[in-house]
């Protein structure tokens, strides 16, 4: 397996709570992962194929491995049921990003507030507004106090963490916990579409910027990751070269001859930016926004591939 | 301390006239010596192979910025301005500052300025070549940035000739208080008011660099005291840097005519011209880090709060990474040199600079058929930057 295809081992799954299980993922090698920021996700490549995207929820100052949580999702497409049901410690995966479209910024106090499995994004922010000695609390709602991922974890902070499970306190009151605008306080929320919906409702009072959501819905990549070797064009020199499963697009490209530029070979400098006239990429970076992931008009050939059969590229 | 004591040691002066002349020799020796060599002089430890310089540039957990990347620890000493939010912080402060600087200045927000570049580079080239001969250094290399980054960033005209001093001083004081830094001294107070005052909201242009870290700032992304000082470090690290950059490829293709004519014939090299001459060259030779806590590199313990020199420069031409490292080779894959650092302190700055050098290494390739060095080449000391105080050449123009 080469080093330029980020490929890593399940070195765990452990149920954490009803519906939940944790995956740590980590090297196959031991090596060092790229960096990340809470609120980041990563794309995981199931070996069935399947494209699903997760938060990171470990520690940042473990550079060994990454941790996710998945929930089964009844009514799902079919990636976490195989996370469930199949994936087994020791099974490869492939994994694009870490991105990040929920940043934490700067701010003297937080507000928290999490729907089921999107405690998952906010744990390694609270982790950091503690670490910075920021004012915080968190509301965290779940349909049973069983079902919520984390508790233990959340419990070392003691009074800042509300736990409201429906069943003994009903739905989340969020206006009334979101009370009046305080300054200098951020919101961030992640979880299902009604949740975000209430806390959107409850905020029209407060100032802009001041909340920040994260949709969590299934990734939007449904077209399985290929597997199979993929033919790119070099549309300037005129040449067309394989890729296949072990060799990154930018090796195969430079040893075709074309002159390009890189220096991270993670996705996260930028340097190889390589503008691209046809096909679809896989995007596995650590830059694009989605937005700019679905214009398919370049890519990052260090860590990105082929969802097509050719991808033609501006080189 | 026995572990300290068995390490390789040298009292060899990296910061002195000669080493700052010539460090290849300096470099060359402490790459044999070890994975790391105890620098007597100073009390620190120098990494120079490729590898080892590489680890500890990524393992920010390891190996801290926000005690200072000079000399001075600032876990025991003041620093002589307010640390940069960039080159001296870690995660999490570094997160939010980095994270507004990548986007503002990553490649896809600086399309818009490629052409206007392009357009300036070919205009001031087609200036300079009307002179039989010119020193490339004022000529090319300051006077491209000069022209295009100030404006880029949207400072005012006034006063733009405190840039370069400014930034060749900030460089110097990463180094220890020799000559370089005290010599200078006398104006510093008067350059950062100058440049302190650059920063304000009022007095960056709309749509600059500088006003969109501002806007970066009114929708939260920075905080608003946080925003002065991000523009400051475009100011003090934007500049000299880009100089010394440009700078290094006009040498090495004035004194390595065969690879310029191997650029006019495939201009898709251009690009990897200048990463070439930046791993070559390396115009920022140092970094320091700081121990965050007992920390081994290549077997040896460093100790928390020890200071650790990471030779750029001397780890761009490791042969154990580089092969026929001493010759700038336009064959060669530059990628991963160390020149702009590696992991995420690498210069955020990296693609302004390599922008600038296509721009004017395009125009120049349009004209250019050779360069010739007129007079003997003179180096400007820095204790950080491999710098050129004057390149007399002239140009044979197609």
């Amino acid at each position: 397996m080469s080093a330029n295809v980020a490929t890593l081992t399940v070195a765990a799954k452990d149920e954490i709570a009803e519906g939940v299980v944790a995956l740590t993922l980590a090297d196959p090698g031991g090596a060092r992962l790229p960096d990340w920021t809470p609120g980041a996700h990563i794309d995981v490549v199931l070996p069935n194929g399947m494209t699903r995207q997760f938060s990171l929820c470990g520690d940042r100052w473990d550079t060994r491995v990454y941790r996710i949580g998945v929930l089964r999702e009844p009514h799902g497409r079919g990636g976490s049921a195989y996370v469930h049901d199949v994936l087994r410690p020791g099974d490869l995966v492939g994994v694009g990003g870490p991105r990040n479209n929920f940043p934490l910024v700067p701010s003297a106090g937080y507000l928290f507030i999490a729907g089921g499995i999107g405690i998952t994004p906010l744990l390694p922010m609270i982790h950091q507004a503690d670490l910075l000695g920021a004012e915080w609390n968190l509301l965290y709602g779940g349909r049973r106090r069983a079902s919520m991922a984390f508790r233990e974890r959340l419990a070392g902070y003691g009074g800042r963490v509300h736990l409201r499970p429906e069943d003994e306190s009903g739905l989340l009151d969020v206006p009334a916990w979101l009370g009046t605008p305080r300054p200098g306080v951020r919101v961030y929320c992640c979880g299902p579409p009604p949740l975000l919906a209430a806390v959107q409702a409850a905020f029209r009072s407060w100032p802009a910027h001041a909340l920040r959501t994260e949709r969590f819905t299934a990734g939007a990549q449904d077209a399985p990751a290929r597997e199979e070797p993929f033919d790119v064009e070099l549309r300037r020199s005129g040449g067309t070269v394989t890729v296949g499963p072990d060799r990154s697009v930018l090796d195969a490209v430079r040893r075709a001859g074309a002159d390009v530029l890189s220096s991270c070979r993670q996705g996260t400098c930028g340097t190889c930016e390589t503008t691209v006239l046809d096909g679809d990429p896989d995007h596995r970076d650590s830059i694009l926004t989605d937005h700019e992931r679905a214009a398919n008009d370049c890519m990052f050939p260090c860590v990105s591939r082929s969802r097509t059969d050719r991808l033609v590229l501006d080189l | 301390m026995t572990e300290t004591l068995a390490l390789p040691t040298d009292d060899t002066d990296p910061f002195g006239p000669e080493a700052l002349e010539d460090p290849a020799e300096l470099h060359a020796t402490l790459r044999e010596a070890g994975p790391v060599v105890y620098l007597t002089r100073y009390g620190v430890y120098a990494v120079a192979r490729y590898k080892h310089v590489r680890a500890a540039l990524v393992d920010w957990q390891d190996f801290q910025s926000a005690a200072g990347v000079g000399l001075s620890n600032f876990r025991y000493e003041r620093p002589w301005r307010a640390p940069s939010l960039l080159l001296e912080a870690d995660p999490p402060h570094h997160d939010a500052p980095r994270r507004v600087l990548s986007g503002i200045l990553g490649p896809r927000a600086l399309r818009r300025l490629r052409e206007q570049w392009f357009a300036v580079a070919d205009e001031l080239v087609g200036r300079v070549l009307a002179e039989p001969e010119f020193d490339a250094v004022p000529a090319l290399a300051e006077a491209f940035p000069l022209r295009v980054f100030p404006d880029a960033v949207g400072i005012g005209r006034e006063g733009r000739e405190n840039l370069l001093p400014y930034g060749d001083f900030a460089f110097n004081a990463f180094g220890p208080g020799n000559d370089l830094v005290n010599r200078a001294a006398p104006d510093v107070p008067r350059l950062s008011r100058w440049v302190d005052r650059q920063c304000a909201r009022e007095a960056l242009a709309a749509d600059g660099f500088g006003a969109r870290i501002w806007a970066a700032a009114d929708r939260g992304d920075i905080t608003p005291d946080q925003a002065p000082l991000v523009v400051r470090s475009l100011l003090t690290a934007g500049v000299d840097t880009t100089v010394h950059g440009l700078a290094a490829v006009l040498y090495a293709f004035a004194t390595n005519p065969g690879q310029w004519q191997r650029l006019r014939e495939r201009p898709a090299l251009t690009r990897a011209a200048f990463d070439e001459a930046v791993r070559w060259q390396s115009p920022v030779q140092t970094f320091f880090r700081t121990a965050t806590t007992d920390t081994r590199i290549g077997g040896t313990t460093i100790p928390g709060g020890g200071k650790i020199l990471m030779f750029l420069g001397a780890a761009n031409r490791d042969p154990r990474r580089w092969d026929r490292p001493d010759e700038f080779d336009l064959d060669r894959d530059p990628s991963g040199q160390v020149g702009f650092g590696m992991g995420l302190h690498q210069c955020v700055g990296q693609h302004v600079a390599r922008l600038e050098a296509e721009a004017l290494l395009t125009a120049l390739a349009h004209r250019v058929t050779r360069f010739e060095l007129t007079g003997p080449p003179r180096r400007h000391h820095n204790n950080t930057l491999r710098a050129w105080e004057s390149l007399p050449m002239r140009a044979r123009v197609a």
